[in-house]
């Protein structure tokens, strides 16, 4: 506890650097994947070979990935841009394939009844598709908030600036408090930020059910497996 | 690009394939730890996962604990055990066990629970007996579900490895860490690719697995397209499965597992 009141100062900088390594992917993520996952969903030709590259970019290892992005990219290894664009890579991979399911998922009858009362499709996607496909991008972007927070400490082995740069100096200072601060800090970081995403997913779809999302969670979830 | 053509230049010196720090030194170093690790672990994860899946006893806490570490980021988890053990082999291996039994024990429990219940009244009904029943009809039927657990395991702990060396333990990690002390980018990488090489194989290898395992008789979309966790792992919230009851099982975590490396 000592170790955690001497170093406040220390302790909320690197919380912010954690947090601008780690937000800008989930936001840009989300962004890139929804169109790509329309694409993929309205276009079945392209489906699997969308969603077979998006599997394998998901199962690039990040450490070499950290490593290998500084080099297309032209920057140096310690900037954090190379960690937040492999973050990014990893939050599409994630996104493409749960929007595409969760587009999927959107009963064809409610669809033929739009088209049927006249929306065209550029308004159907925003005011019907989107909407009922909600819960299953909120879910997917939990999944990849989360995750993303985590991965973030694993650049501090390369020197990028995080909460994790408290487990590469804890272990050489051998600090167990330090440590310890990191795995406590990062797990805060995941759970603020989820609990984030849960209230924006209740602002934007007030119809949800807020108290038993039973049935809700369910479907969602087994759509987030199916990825 | 130039440094992409330096560090294949790197990995197909043939001045860097033998010897103790050689490619292939490093390369099986960091199979036989990922071979081992998921070995260890699924002697744990697969009877626990079958008990739970079987009777269906004790789910909530599995569920509980696959979450609880899967939010831990890895780093930090290798990091505290190296600290209460000292560096070498033994601290990125048993980190790499606890982050590998996740994916496995819900891929085990989930094949389980994916079992359509009535199949399995049906062969008690036939006259089946309990272990008749696990070992003929849900084992079986479950397999795919357990295969996507260790896909997903197998390529977490081959990421991960990359971090064991990072406490002295070996492995193709060597290089990325040695080359980052002598400022040896095409070093750092040449063995990143050859990481990202073993990670995609894997992955690849798995996916043929899976398939080949569903039983004839349920080869339809639906079964074969299952995959436990998501991809990595650390998927957080990631569901595997659900049953009859529509009940579905999260593995809860998150951070992916991908954790690392």
């Amino acid at each position: 506890m000592n170790w955690v009141l001497e170093n406040l100062p220390l302790i909320g900088e690197r919380t912010l650097q954690h947090l601008a390594t780690a937000v800008p992917p989930v936001v840009i993520s989300f962004l890139l994947a929804v169109p790509i996952g329309w694409l993929a969903n309205r276009f079945r030709r392209v489906r699997g070979t969308v969603l077979t590259v998006c599997g394998l970019l998901y199962s690039i290892p990040s450490l070499p990935l950290f490593v290998a992005l500084p080099a297309l990219i032209g920057t140096g290894l310690t900037d954090p841009s190379g960690v937040i664009i492999a973050l990014t890579l990893y939050g599409i991979a994630l996104m493409v394939r749960v929007t595409a399911d969760g587009l999927s998922s959107v009963d064809l009858h409610v669809t033929q009844a739009a088209n049927a009362v006249g929306f065209s499709e550029w308004s159907r996607f925003w005011r019907v598709d989107l909407p009922l496909a909600g819960p299953v991008l909120l879910s997917g972007i939990r999944v990849v908030s989360v995750s993303t927070v985590s991965l973030t400490t694993v650049g501090a082995v390369l020197g990028v600036k995080s909460l994790g740069l408290f487990f590469t100096d804890g272990i050489q200072r051998n600090i167990a408090a330090e440590i310890f601060t990191g795995i406590v800090g990062t797990v805060l970081i995941a759970l603020v930020l989820d609990l984030l995403l849960v209230l924006i997913g209740r602002v934007l779809m007030p119809w949800l059910p807020s108290v038993s999302q039973h049935a809700t969670r369910t479907t969602v979830r087994s759509r987030v497996a199916a990825a | 690009m130039n440094f992409i053509v330096d560090a294949i230049r790197w990995i197909l010196d043939p001045m860097h394939f033998p010897g103790p720090n050689g490619i292939a030194t490093r390369i099986s170093e960091h199979l036989l730890i990922s071979f081992f690790v998921v070995l260890i672990a699924s002697g744990i994860a697969i009877p626990l996962g079958y008990v739970i899946g079987h009777t269906g006893r004790g789910k909530s806490i599995a569920v509980l604990a696959t979450g609880g570490i899967r939010a831990l980021p890895t780093l930090g988890l290798l990091s505290i055990i190296a600290l209460s053990i000292g560096i070498g082999l033994t601290a990125p291996f048993i980190a790499l066990v606890v982050l590998a039994i996740p994916s496995i024990l819900a891929g085990a429990y989930s094949g389980f629970e994916a079992v359509d219940r009535r199949t399995v009244d049906a062969a008690r009904a036939v006259g089946m007996t309990e272990a008749q029943i696990i070992r003929r009809v849900e084992l079986p039927l479950g397999l795919p579900l357990l295969i996507g657990g260790l896909r997903a395991a197998s390529l977490q702990v081959i990421a991960t490895a990359t971090l064991a060396d990072y406490l002295g333990g070996g492995g193709l990690g060597h290089y990325i860490f040695a080359g980052q002390q002598t400022q040896d980018y095409p070093q750092m990488l040449g063995g990143s690719l050859l990481v990202i090489f073993l990670a995609v194989i894997s992955e690849v290898s798995f996916g043929i697995l899976q398939r080949l395992v569903v039983p004839a008789g349920v080869r339809s979309p639906s079964v074969t397209s299952r995959r436990t966790e998501t991809a990595r792992t650390d998927l957080g919230r990631v569901e595997v499965g659900r049953t009859e009851s529509s009940e579905t099982i999260t593995a809860a975590g998150s951070p992916q597992t991908k954790g690392t490396t």
